[in-house]
């Protein structure tokens, strides 16, 4: 697919102006943020320092489209952990809409409730969709210094896939191994 | 635009002339209640297109979900050692409800396999590293749900509704057409 081989964000132009700020890119350090992923728990980024993460902004649980790309990567899960990536959900959801969402689907990894401020941490991403309140379906991968490698957003009704994230992580893993 | 990454080979489930115009590949799950649809309109386009057209079918059981899928993928491959590839593939869809391993059993004891090496392949889960094969073709080719169709070597984002996909599938033709 075009997105696994697009260093740059592959939104639409006329899609911009709904978007706050622009999409964080390739180099730019991943801003640190923590959410709660269960009533009594939170999740911050940098407790993941020293692997990769894959950061999958969608926008609400329950729909369709949301449902399948979650699905996927919960399928996929096997082919991340080779890498050693952690996968974090985001969306603009309360905590025990996620909580319903990941039984019902049997997720295997924790998704985060960006919801107070609403959106804030999809901001900080530059992700955030204006006009009707919840993230775009955007991913990052960010290495194991907390670097963001690659990013992508889709168009709202697109599942993405899980390729793109494995080109990167394989990229990572490339580098890693080729020294600094 | 996402591409196939692996091509259609020989030892893929295939119906129709390996030179057909058109080939369609179709990433499934035998639970996954879409590609239970898909399945219907599927064999109308075959029986309209007939020689023109090349299914290929290849497994993309969403477990997690689904929790007969691979089972049912299993018992697919399982006849398909016996050539009842296609007896199962229908069978699994048309009673997606009655996915159990006594159901699946019985399907395979109306093809008259040997059911004592059906069972034996079962148990052992035989076939499992070909469906994770496929199940990996397809994550590197953008199948991003079930069910995900190629044209062509290219990904269908389209309806598979039968108007759309035939026609799809009709300009796929004209456009390889000298």
């Amino acid at each position: 697919m075009t997105t696994a081989i697009q260093k740059e964000s592959s939104l639409p132009r006329e899609t911009r102006p709904a978007l706050v700020g622009s999409v964080l890119q390739p180099g730019t350090l991943a801003p640190d943020f923590t959410l709660q992923t269960t009533p009594d728990q939170t999740v911050s980024l940098r407790d993941f320092l020293g692997r990769p993460v894959v950061l999958v902004f969608y926008p609400a649980d329950w729909s369709p489209v949301c449902g399948d790309q979650l699905s996927l990567y919960n399928e996929v899960l096997t082919e991340f952990k080779k890498h050693k990536a952690e996968v974090l959900g985001i969306s603009v959801d309360g905590i025990w809409c996620h909580l319903a969402f990941e039984k019902d689907r049997k997720l295997r990894f924790p998704l985060l409730s960006d919801f107070e401020p609403k959106g804030d941490v999809a901001r900080k991403y530059g992700v955030f969709r204006q006009s009707s309140g919840v993230a775009e379906r955007a991913l990052f991968v960010i290495d194991s210094e907390g670097t963001i490698r690659w990013s992508t957003v889709s168009p709202i009704g697109v599942n993405p896939g899980a390729d793109g994230i494995l080109t990167a992580l394989e990229e990572l893993s490339v580098r890693k191994q080729a020294g600094p | 635009m996402s591409k196939l990454t692996v091509p259609v080979r020989p030892q893929d489930h295939l119906i129709g002339p390996t030179n057909a115009p058109v080939t369609l590949v179709e990433y499934g799950d035998f639970e996954c209640p879409y590609c239970g649809q898909a399945h219907y309109i599927l064999q109308e386009i075959l029986e309209k297109m007939g020689s023109e057209l090349l299914f290929v079918f290849r497994h993309f059981p969403l477990t997690q979900v689904h929790p007969h899928a691979e089972a049912a993928a299993l018992a697919a491959e399982a006849a398909g050692v016996q050539g009842r590839f296609w007896e199962m593939h229908d069978a699994l869809f048309e009673n997606q409800r009655a996915l159990e391993d006594l159901e699946i059993l019985d399907y395979a004891d109306s093809f008259d396999l040997d059911l004592g090496q059906f069972e034996e392949d079962m148990r052992k889960a035989r076939h499992l590293p070909r469906i994770k094969e496929d199940f990996m073709s397809g994550v590197r080719s953008g199948v991003n749900g079930t069910p995900t169709f190629f044209i062509n070597g290219v990904r269908h984002d389209g309806s598979y509704d039968f108007p759309v996909l035939t026609r799809a599938l009709r300009d796929a033709a004209m456009a390889r057409a000298p």
